[in-house]
């Protein structure tokens, strides 16, 4: 990585290594997101996506590698105390509070503020009308689609300055899917970074800034979401032709 | 007057007794059924905990009035009951430090949890046996007035053949009771802890990840649960009589009343404990003298059951729920 380059990544994730038991998922992963910036990860099945993501929110112990936000060190932090520090994680299943209402989700996503968090609040639901119009029917009530707004606005109530999602569109119709990723560009607007792992590669890499891919726990390509998807070798091998 | 009499006699034996009773229960099983939402396993140690708090608010009543305090026409033990939870609550956060933490650090199964809490039930059963004054005998300490109004009273009123009673314990049941559960749902669905609480139960992983500290809300709960137990074993010693053995029986009717109405919901436990509550008086009432004045003459007492069997209900109306709606009637968690 250019580390000698005056202009710091914000999120910079490099050589992690690591795994779950003795044998290692993540061989040297490397994963960088600029401020403001839109990154994915893709990759074959069993890639190690979801894990270098996981990695990076601090709920997998790194052998080797070290992950700095904003330059600061926060390899040893767990992934509560990186909450504190901004980060915001939406995980792919059970991610959001099925029997309280979707008020009542977002009030838990800020529940380590101790400011009044109703703009915030007001925020989401200007990002997501549809549920805005639910916020006092419970969750797990919601369709899918309006469950995965509900779990992102859970994860911006405490105002991240990255939020990092996993698989957001999994199991989304493909209009559904459109309006995540439109909603997606539009948190990354306000200067919010993203950190991405999808498994609808092609869609994904067209609102990239930045897109990963990963073969076997290492980085194998790495460039522009446009640039990713016009490579004929990424083309063949991971995006179908 | 014979269908007033009918439903005089009904209100006296059936309605007003299974309504007290039912409140008790739905104390009891509101406990049950908090624990086993937050800290996932069912705690047969909650019959020997009210119990326990009953002989603890026993002791700190006979302490009261030794003192000379009263509560006038009110019992003395409804002054004493705060202490009595407070010292329950000292010994319960005690097993969980002591017990219970070591099998939630290493994310035990939770039937390991269960087998814990019945040897937690068998200590705090042997303890309230060796207090001093309570040991294995049958106490009362009910003072202050006996009735709101008697079967005399009530006769000479209404010129019935048939009497209503209501004693000073089973309004004061009812009473406490819709206080409890007033309070608990205010703070369960408006205060920020209590909507932790319901946050921890729902998602444990993702409220931790939203800054809940999950030893905060498992503290709360083991003293809320226990306040409730408490007041729960207070009131049922208050209308009947206080005896360690049956309050490690009546576990069986609430652990029936938590999972009748879906382990794990609040509100379940409350419904679930009148539908056992009215199931088991109903079913061992002798209907004779009501379809008597209904204008029958049967032959028999007309009871389903004999009271010795009244727990029999409280199982099968167990197995059928478990056989057929598992997660109860208000949709809790599968057990």
């Amino acid at each position: 990585m250019a580390q000698t380059s005056t202009e710091r990544p914000f999120l910079s994730a490099t050589d992690m290594r690591g795994g779950y038991g003795k044998a290692d998922i993540l061989n040297g992963c490397t994963l960088t997101v600029e401020k403001g910036q839109i990154a994915v990860i893709v990759g074959p099945n069993g890639a190690g996506k979801s894990t270098a993501m996981k990695a990076v929110f601090g709920m997998l112990n790194l052998r080797e590698g070290a992950v700095l936000l904003d330059g600061q060190d926060i390899t040893a932090l767990t992934p509560q105390e990186r909450v504190h520090k901004g980060m915001g994680f939406v995980p792919q299943t059970h991610n959001i509070f099925p029997t309280m209402t979707v008020e009542e989700n977002l009030e838990m996503g800020a529940f380590i503020r101790t400011d009044d968090c109703r703009a915030t609040m007001e925020q989401v639901y200007h990002l997501f009308p549809a549920v805005a119009d639910k916020r006092r029917q419970n969750a797990g009530e919601l369709s899918g689609g309006q469950r995965q707004q509900v779990a992102v606005g859970r994860a911006l109530m405490t105002r991240p300055s990255l939020l990092m999602l996993d698989e957001p569109t999994a199991g989304v119709s493909p209009i559904v899917m459109d309006e995540l990723f439109d909603r997606i560009i539009e948190v990354a607007r306000t200067g919010i970074s993203i950190l991405m792992v999808e498994q609808n590669a092609r869609q994904a890499l067209e609102i990239a800034d930045i897109g990963y891919v990963l073969v076997q726990g290492a980085n194998a390509y790495t460039d522009t979401g446009p640039a990713l998807l016009a490579d004929p070798e990424v083309r063949r091998t991971f995006l179908g032709g | 007057m014979d269908i007033l009499n009918a439903i005089v006699l009904l209100l006296n034996f059936v309605v007003v007794p299974a309504a007290a009773y039912g409140a008790q229960l739905a104390l009891g099983a509101l406990g049950v059924t908090l624990i086993y939402g937050i800290l996932r396993f069912s705690n047969f140690a909650h019959g020997d905990t009210m119990a326990f708090g009953t002989a603890m608010v026993i002791l700190v009543t006979w302490g009261l009035q030794a003192m000379g305090i009263s509560l006038g026409p009110l019992p003395t033990a409804l002054l004493a009951l705060p202490f009595g939870i407070a010292l329950t609550s000292i010994f319960v956060l005690g097993t969980d430090r002591v017990v219970y933490r070591f099998y939630r650090k290493k994310r035990s199964e939770p039937i390991i949890l269960v087998m814990a809490s019945v040897g937690v039930m068998f200590v705090m059963n042997g303890l309230t046996r060796m207090l001093p004054g309570i040991g294995v005998n049958e106490v009362r300490f009910d003072d202050g007035a006996r009735f709101l109004f008697s079967v005399q009273e009530f006769k000479a009123w209404t010129g019935l053949t048939e009497g209503l009673s209501l004693r000073v314990s089973q309004a004061l049941t009812l009473i406490v009771t819709a206080l409890c559960c007033w309070a608990l749902f205010r703070f369960l669905n408006r205060s920020r802890e209590g909507k932790a609480m319901r946050a921890y139960s729902d998602n444990e992983d993702l409220a931790l990840l939203s800054g809940i500290d999950p030893e905060r809300v498992v503290r709360l709960t083991w003293i809320i649960a226990t306040a409730l137990a408490v007041t729960a074993g207070t009131l049922y010693g208050l209308d009947k009589s206080f005896k360690a053995f049956n309050y490690f029986q009546i576990l069986l009717p609430i652990f029936a009343a938590a999972i009748v109405g879906g382990l794990g919901n609040p509100l379940g436990a409350v419904a679930g404990g009148f539908i056992v509550a009215f199931s088991e008086v109903a079913i061992t009432y002798p209907w004779k003298k009501v379809a008597n004045y209904l204008g029958f003459e049967p032959d028999g007492l007309l009871q389903l059951l004999s009271t010795e069997y009244k727990f029999a209900v409280s199982f099968v109306i167990l197995i059928v729920v478990l056989l057929f709606r598992p997660t109860g009637l208000f949709r809790g968690k599968s057990v």
